[in-house]
């Protein structure tokens, strides 16, 4: 029967998709974990800080990819959360609280109180209207970045020392940040991961295809959405206070709009909703960044294209494309 | 007559002048099929919004059970039991035919604000899913993909999603809506089935099916109930016969 | 606070609106007519003001410099619309961002290879240079003036336009129902080329307009933009009516609100308190207002008639 057939290869390549992803982020997470011995070739100070950067911004993006790919919000306001934790981690440390656990409880409790506001009432509205009021509230959070004047307004402020774990320098040390990150990253992976396949991510992932279905079944999305959210947010802070740890320095810069434009990109260019992708898009997207940099001094000029080339040409990202070579292999 | 299960008090709704609902008072006892017929525009599909809360109603009353249900939202409605299938197919697309039908057994059984465990592995609300795709014989196709199973599955599909959400009364628009006629039996066995065991009100233009699976049916034209009667009351209603039937009476006897 | 500053505000808060307004009417259509979000729009206020700018140094003529600049800021819509935007229509409102995104990286940094990255200044035309005696003790530059004229002008004759034309129409069907429109049988694709260059002539204009009196530099299209979408939004997309009001109250919310938020914080708290909340919260209040009002009216206070 020619619809079973079809039911069998469905399925088989939709396995065979995760598969493959499930193999792509294990070499990542293996690739990434060598890095630091492999980097004691080359200028290592430099690799390790690149890569840390880059392992911030992929939680970041992950953490995007929670409600754009599985719960279509598109948030255009995502870097307030990573300002919220680097401000937690900023200001604490100003104050000589330097205990990670301290802050990042701090980051934690901002993150979702913010998130669970705002996103109670930006979920009112739908489309178009969601992308502009997230964005309006990270506006607002970011003119009152700039008006904080007792930790540098504009110009922010720099630690005065890392943050530490239960009293020890763990992350004084550039590799031991990288692996504290390391360690961030898988576990957010494995936290998404989870919630995705979970009864909460399986009403979430319902509400994103057909939300009236969703509530004649007798679930309200709302309030599914709402708690993705904060999950989000979250998450989010969490990578804006190691970032804080990782430049030693925060700003509103980090909350910018450009910011949030560049990490709706970077999750965009890896791949939405598939979790592996925007791990790897971000990393890309900043490695990318710094090789254009090396080249020229007016490397946008290059990388604005290459964005509308992603767009036009290469739909799903990276993912898409790695799906697409290995389903012509295949077939 | 037993004690109705649903019962509708002067439903109204309205469009600025335009009465789309006009004050609707019907009763479906339990176990009974009570279908709803009507020419094109009559207000059949709007009835079956303000019933199931999708819409708002202007004035009346819905009871399900005895209690006023009424200014309830669509999703607590579901929980007290009343389950609706939609006129164009609403479903999960990309969900498998199992999943799409697990999701309604999980809006009923147990918090859904669980985060870790992985809800596919959940046997106990496969098993459930399982039963209801076994209810409409769509257990064949309980791993394909909701997007890629053909129409008349699909329609059989909304049945089983609403099965799983263990309602006492089903909502049923049009679900033999676009089936071809080899389809249509297939669903139209599957309904009969269900017949005696949930309180249906069921919307179809395929006069043909609400004849043969009817115990009452009520007439609607611009959003008023004409008559209500036994099927063979309705055939042979001067009324009905003039506002309705008038034209397709042939059709519905072929 | 005397009646002179609030006056002189006002008029500031006025052109600031108008200034607003020229960006937000061709966004608000694109983003209604077309559903196409095009962050880029910023980038065509700026390409405005360096043409202009570059224009004017090369003819030494404001005026000369403005009638080039317009039809070469209109070509050069129409060319990002062949390149790229076209591609975009009907795809994901991500992907248009995603790919706009693009296109302002790419001009920001282009503009800066082509004039430098330090600001450029316009003078303001002779004729126009100086303050005008409005009443006692207020005097108010005559350039702002004629900006805000000219603005004003323009939004009736767009007005006129969109209520009273065959194409204006098209274009308030086309923000109601696209698909309806291109089904009777209306090139869809040209409409669509008229309105997005008629939008970057506009945001052209403006960019033009203001060159006298700001500073001409790359990245200055990426704040207004912002501003422009909070305009749309207030307003309601696609209504060139709520663009006109919501771009009036922003510009006037905004610059009355920093110049004397503090003062009426002073009322309820202590003066030092009040200028540490005022200047907090004077950059907030269009957001503030723009949050209220989609939590009121979530499709904004004039949502096209659907």
């Amino acid at each position: 029967m020619s619809a079973a057939g079809t039911d069998i290869a469905v399925t088989a390549k939709a396995r065979q998709a995760v598969g493959g992803r499930e193999r792509a982020i294990i070499a990542t997470f293996v690739l990434l974990a060598l890095a630091p011995i492999a980097a004691q070739a080359g200028p290592q100070g430099y690799i390790i800080d690149l890569i840390t950067r880059m392992m911030i911004f992929a939680i970041a993006a992950l953490s995007l990819d929670l409600i754009l790919g599985y719960g279509a919000m598109v948030s255009f306001g995502h870097a307030a959360f990573i300002g919220l934790g680097a401000y937690a981690v900023g200001i604490l440390a100003s104050h000589g609280v330097t205990d990670f656990v301290v802050q990042l409880a701090a980051a934690l409790a901002a993150a979702a109180v913010f998130a669970f506001v705002t996103g109670a009432l930006s979920l009112r509205t739908k489309g178009v209207y969601f992308i502009m009021i997230t964005l309006a509230f990270s506006q607002m959070l970011f003119f009152f970045g700039v008006s904080l004047s007792a930790y540098g307004g504009d110009d922010g402020l720099s630690l005065p020392e890392r943050s530490r774990l239960f009293g020890l320098p763990l992350f004084s040390s550039d590799k031991g940040l990288f692996y504290a990150t390391l360690a961030c990253l898988i576990g957010c992976y494995l936290l998404c991961r989870a919630i995705v396949a979970s009864r909460f991510g399986r009403v979430l992932r319902g509400a994103r295809e057909n939300p009236v279905r969703m509530t004649a079944i007798g679930f309200s999305p709302y309030r599914f959405q709402l708690v993705a959210y904060v999950i989000s947010g979250m998450m989010a802070a969490l990578a804006g206070a190691l970032l804080a740890n990782q430049t030693g320095f925060v700003s509103p810069a980090y909350m910018s709009w450009q910011r949030s434009g560049e990490l709706l990109a970077m999750t965009i260019f890896g791949g939405v909703g598939t979790l592996v992708g925007p791990i790897i898009g971000a990393m890309a997207f900043l490695a990318l960044e710094e090789w254009l940099a090396g080249l020229t001094e007016h490397w946008k000029m290059i990388f604005g294209p290459l964005l509308v080339c992603v767009v036009l040409f290469a739909r799903g990202g990276i993912m898409g494309l790695a799906a697409r070579i290995g389903g012509k292999r295949d077939g | 007559m037993a004690e109705a299960l649903l019962s509708v008090d002067g439903l109204c709704k309205a469009y600025g002048a335009l009465t789309v609902s006009d004050n609707v008072s019907f009763e479906v006892a339990p176990g009974e099929l009570h279908a709803l017929i009507g020419p094109n525009g009559a207000g059949k599909t709007t009835l079956i919004h303000q019933l199931s809360g999708l819409l708002r109603s202007d004035s009346g009353h819905v009871r399900l059970g005895g209690e006023d249900i009424t200014r309830l939202p669509m999703a607590e409605r579901v929980h007290r039991g009343l389950a609706r299938s939609f006129q164009i197919t609403s479903i999960l697309p990309g969900f498998s035919a199992l999943e799409n039908v697990a999701l309604a057994a999980q809006a009923r059984s147990g918090s859904s604000f669980r985060f870790f465990a992985n809800a596919a592995r959940e046997d106990d609300l496969n098993a459930q899913a399982m039963e209801s795709l076994r209810t409409v014989g769509l257990q064949g196709r309980a791993s394909t993909p909701a997007g890629v199973l053909s129409h008349g599955e699909k329609r059989l599909l909304e049945l089983a999603i609403a099965l799983a959400t263990a309602p006492k009364a089903l909502l049923l628009d049009e679900p033999l809506a676009g089936t071809g006629k080899e389809e249509s039996q297939s669903v139209t066995a599957t309904l009969r089935q269900l017949k005696g065991r949930f309180a249906i009100v069921l919307i179809e233009h395929d006069m043909e099916a609400v004849f043969a699976l009817a115990d009452r049916v009520s007439v609607l034209v611009y959003g008023k109930i004409i008559a209500t009667g036994t099927p063979e009351q309705i055939r042979n209603d001067p009324a009905v016969r003039e506002a309705y039937l008038g034209e397709e009476g042939e059709a519905a006897h072929a | 606070m005397s009646l002179t500053l609030f006056l002189v505000q006002t008029l500031n808060g006025l052109q600031f609106g108008i200034l607003l307004f020229l960006i937000a009417a061709g966004l608000t259509l694109v983003f209604g007519v077309m559903d196409f979000i095009n962050l880029a729009h910023g980038v065509q206020y700026m390409v405005g003001a360096y043409l202009a700018a570059w224009f004017t140094a090369l003819t030494g003529d404001f005026f000369l410099g403005l009638l080039l600049a317009l039809p070469t800021a209109l070509l050069f819509g129409l060319l990002l619309e062949w390149l790229v935007f076209r591609h975009l229509y009907g795809r994901d409102h991500l992907d248009q961002v995603l790919a706009t995104f693009g296109v302002i990286l790419f001009l920001n940094e282009a503009v800066k290879v082509a004039w430098g990255s330090s600001p450029l200044s316009v003078p303001i035309p002779d004729a126009f240079s100086g303050s005008v005696r409005m009443m006692d003790g207020l005097l108010y530059p005559v350039w702002r003036l004629v900006v805000i004229g000219s603005g004003f002008a323009i939004a009736i004759g767009l007005a006129l336009l969109v209520s009273r034309t065959r194409l204006g129409m098209l274009v308030r069907a086309g923000a109601v129902n696209a698909p309806m429109v291109s089904a009777l049988g209306v090139d869809i694709g040209r409409l669509f080329m008229i309105v997005f260059g008629f939008g970057a002539m506009l945001a052209g204009f403006a960019g033009a307009m203001v060159a006298p009196i700001l500073s001409v530099e790359p990245g200055m299209g990426d704040n207004i933009l912002i501003l422009a979408f909070v305009v749309i939004v207030i307003g309601g997309i696609g209504s060139i009516r709520g663009a006109f009001a919501a771009a009036l109250l922003v510009g006037l919310v905004d610059t009355l609100g920093r110049s004397f938020g503090p003062q009426m914080l002073r009322l309820m708290l202590d003066p030092s308190a009040a200028s540490q909340t005022g200047r907090a919260l004077a950059p907030m209040l269009i957001y503030i207002l723009m949050a209220a009002v989609l939590i009121v009216r979530p499709a904004g206070l004039f949502p096209a008639q659907r």
